[in-house]
Formats: C-alpha cells, structure tokens, sequence
C-alpha cells in the first residue's frame, strides 16, 4: 500500500515538476518575447525618424531623446522635475489614501454620515472634476497647494468607495466573534474589519495611483512651473519637440516603475491573505 | 409616491449643499468674486446658453470626444479580441501594452498638440491614444476567459473564425469589454476637458479657461458644471445601457 503511494506521490511530484518547468519556459519565452517588442519598437522610432519621411520636428530619433535625457540629468534639470512631480502626486495621494479611507470608516460605521456623503459620492465619482482646476486656481493659487489639491480632489473618490465596498463585505462572523472576544468598537474597526477589507481598500488605491499622477501632470501642464508636465508644456511651447519626447518617455518610466511598486506594496501587505496563495 | 420619497430623501444632501451655497455667498461669508451665489451662476447658464457659446463649444467639444471614443472602442476592441484568439500577436503585442498601460495618459496632450496643431485632429487623436488601452485589456480579459466548452462545440459544428468571434468570443467577453469602455469614457471627459483648457480655442475646456480669464466666474462655475453634470450622465446612461444589452445574461 505504501509503495503505491510513493509511485503515485512520484508520479504526481514528476508530472509537477515538468508542469512548472513548462511554465518557467513559457515565462523566458514571454519576456524574451517582451523586450524583443519592446528593441523592436524603438529601433522602428529611430529608423522611422531617420528615414526622412517625418521631420525632425514631428518625430525626432529615439537616440536624440535619449541624449537629451542624459544631459538633462547630468545638469540636474531632470530631477529637479522630477522629484517636485513625485512629490505633488504622492502627496496627493497619500492625503487621498488617509482622508479617503477615514471617510469610507465613518461612513460605514454612522449612518447620518452615510446618508450625507453617499449621493455626494455616487455623483461625484463620474464626473470629470478636472472642469473645476480654473476654480481651484481661483481659490488656491498656482502653487503646490493648489496642484495637490486637483490629485486629492480627484483620487478620493475610488478610496472611498472601494474603503465602503470592503467594510460592507466584511463577514459578520468575524466581526461577531471579535465583538463576542470582548474586543471594542475601535478595535473592532483596526483589528478586524480595515485588515479584512484590505484587498479591495488597496484595489481602490491601484486605481487611484494613475489618476494621481495622470492629475499632477494636468494640473502642472496648466498652471506652469517647474515639474515633468511643466517641463513638457513649455518645450512644446517653445517649438522644442526633442523636449516634449524626452518628457513623455521620463514620464513613462516613472508611471511604470510606481505602478509595479504598488503591486508589490500589495503583495507585502496581503501575505497572509489566501490572495497570495493562489498566485504560486 | 413612496419612490419620489425615498429618492427624495437619498438627494437631499445635495440640495443641502446647494441651499448652503446660496446661504453663505448671500450673507457674505465668503469673498463672492471667488464664489459668486448659485442664482446668479443659474443665470449665467442660461445667458450662455441663449447667447450660443456653451452649445457651440459643446458641439465642438462632443464631437472630438464621440469620434475619438468610437475609434477607441472599436480600435482597441479589436486589438483585444485578436490578441486572445491569436497567440502570437499576444505574445509580441502585450509587452507593448503593458508598457503603455501606466502612462499617464496627460503626458501625450503635448505630443498629440506637435503632430496635428489646435484643432479637433490632435484631441480626436489624443482620446483615442489614451482610451484604447483600457478596452483592450477589457476586451482581452473577457475574451480569454471565455468558456472553452462553448469554443469547442461552436468548431464542431463547423462554425469559422469570424462566426465564432461574433457569436462566441465576443459575448462571452462582453462584460469585462463593457466595464473597459466605462473606464474610457471617464478617461475621455478627462483627457478632452483637460488638453482644451491646456491648448485649445474652442470647446468646453476652452470656454471654461476663458471665461475664469476674463473675470466672468458665474459663466465659468456654469459651464465647469455643466460639464461635471454631463460627464455623471453619461456614465449613468452608459450603466442604462450595459443593463440593457447584459439583461440576456440573466
């Protein structure tokens, strides 16, 4: 009886073992397929550029952006901008995050709240709040204050439904047997319900992220200043397409890197989620 | 009765909002050059609206988002569709759109203003660019989960590639497709409304950036909530309409 098992055990580890080298493979495939997209896109750009067929003007060659990026760097200039983006749009939504999520709690949690904010939500969330950055100038001025404010106003909105989505789902089991344990409202709220509302309080936040950053670069490509949006606005202005390319491509990497920074903040934090154990 | 109650009761925080507006700007709480009293923005609206700016620059404004939208949709729909019915395509296509899907899609208002200038070509182009990837990746997703049951069946009883896309893959894909067009029409008021009031002579956006220009803020609160207000309808009606076309689902 033992012997059967350990043939069929072996059987079932071998035909693991080859199943997930067959995935291993199809991975190196995939990337290697990736970057060789990815050469094959920017030696089209170059070629493309070079051919004559556009002007210099339209499109210039990827190897001339790159130089601009390298010597706007060296100078500073690049991170200059850089860093005052960051920080307007993870300012932004960080205050979205804390005020997003409080507001979600409470409204969950008191009904007169609910009652207030959620037709105020509900209506809110579709509309294309950016109509109103002429009146947040109007209040606010043109600086830091006034940007973040355009990225909080926007970004709050999916914190808040998704931080009510969360709490609404939580299991009532749990939150009776905490409650049974002796546990108070305000733990009841830290200790069980916001850790069990967590997967969909940071897919709440994953949608928010883009829309801060997609905001900052709006707000600092109308108001001026120093920032990638600004940078790329006045190169555009001043006929400096080399400037606008360079722009888009440091824009690019920086969305790319912070939005994988953000799947792996939410791997982190949902290790002990079954999330995560589903992934391997 | 009881439903004109309930919705009633459920809008009255905004009517609240609304009376306080008019409150506050009318004892003179607030500094009313900065927010002038919701009456005299009502009539704003309406002079605009006599005047013809706000549908002038409406139709403008409709007609760059609608067109670049439907391009959007049916572009990146397509993509989608194909790349999870042809593996090929899939593997050397997603890369790419992995990559452009983190973009903020702002960045290219300055880009799409160099290629094709001021007019309806470069926000027709920019809304489509930054709307295509979301239906993609929705048409995509829907498409790959497609149940292979049905995929089977459907071939052995002799139906061809096209046939199959239309009467299999595509309905099955249809809900994630759907969502995927929801997430590009927000992204659409947003993209449109934003490069007008950046670069432009015409439009909602434009209007809005004018009139704040010119010091007349009752036309500007209007027309940034007329917009507001029609960027919520849209969505609700698309939501009408998702229930509408899904209710074969049921």
């Amino acid at each position: 009886m033992a012997r059967v098992d350990d043939t069929t055990s072996l059987a079932s580890a071998e035909a693991r073992i080859s199943r997930d080298a067959a995935r291993r493979l199809d991975v190196i495939f995939r990337s290697g397929a990736g970057i060789f997209s990815i050469l094959v896109l920017l030696i089209a750009w170059e070629a493309f550029a070079r051919s004559g067929k556009v002007t210099p003007f339209m499109l210039p060659p990827f190897s001339a952006v790159a130089q601009r990026i390298y010597a706007d760097a060296v100078a500073g200039e690049l991170w200059r901008n850089l860093g005052v983006t960051m920080f307007r749009a993870l300012t932004g939504f960080v205050i979205a995050t804390i005020g997003g999520v409080t507001l979600g709690a409470m409204m969950a949690r008191n009904r007169f709240v609910r009652w207030f904010f959620d037709p105020i939500i509900s209506v809110g969330f579709p509309m294309p709040k950016i109509a109103f950055l002429p009146i947040i100038i109007l209040w606010l001025g043109l600086y830091d204050v006034s940007k973040i404010s355009v990225v909080v106003f926007d970004a709050i909105f999916p914190v808040v439904t998704a931080t009510l989505a969360g709490l609404a789902g939580v299991d009532r089991e749990l939150i009776w047997s905490g409650r049974n344990m002796g546990a108070s409202e305000r733990e009841l709220m830290w200790q069980v319900a916001l850790p069990a509302a967590l997967p969909q309080i940071l897919t709440g936040l994953q949608v928010a992220l883009p829309i801060a950053l997609i905001l900052a670069i709006i707000a600092e490509m109308a108001m001026g200043g120093y920032g990638l949006g600004g940078a790329m606005m006045s190169a555009s202005r001043f006929a400096d397409s080399r400037g606008v390319f360079a722009g888009i491509v440091e824009i690019a990497i920086v969305g790319y890197a912070l939005i994988k920074a953000m799947a792996l903040i939410r791997r982190r934090l949902l290790v002990w989620h079954q999330e995560s154990a589903e992934q391997h | 009765m009881q439903a004109v109650m309930r919705a009633g009761l459920r809008y009255l925080p905004l009517v609240l909002l609304a009376l306080a507006w008019e409150a506050v700007t009318r004892l003179n709480l607030v500094d009313t050059s900065a927010l002038p009293p919701l009456s005299k923005v009502a009539t704003a609206w309406i002079d605009l609206v006599r005047g013809g700016e706000l549908i002038d620059n409406g139709k403008t404004s409709l007609y760059r988002g609608s067109v670049g939208l439907l391009l959007a949709v049916f572009g990146g729909g397509g993509l989608g569709l194909l790349m999870a019915r042809w593996r090929l395509l899939d593997v050397f296509v997603n890369p790419l759109v992995e990559l452009f899907y983190p973009l903020p899609k702002s960045a290219l208002i300055p880009v799409t203003v160099l290629w094709l200038g001021f007019g309806d070509g470069s926000k027709i182009l920019l809304i489509f660019l930054g709307c295509m990837i979301p239906v993609t990746i929705g048409a995509y997703n829907g498409a790959r989960g497609s149940d292979h049951a049905l995929v089977w069946s459907a071939r052995s009883m002799g139906a061809n590639r096209l046939r199959m896309m239309w009467d299999v893959i595509l309905p099955s894909a249809l809900p994630e497709l759907l969502n995927g067009i929801r997430t590009a029409l927000a992204l659409a008021f947003i993209l449109l409304v934003s490069s007008e009031l950046i670069v432009s002579q015409q439009g909602f956006g434009y209007l809005i950036g004018y009139l704040g220009s010119t010091g007349s803020y009752e036309g500007m609160y209007a027309v940034a909530l007329t917009v507001a207000f029609l960027g919520f309808a849209a969505d609700r009606i698309y939501q009408l309409f998702i229930q509408w076309l899904l209710a074969w689902r049921e």
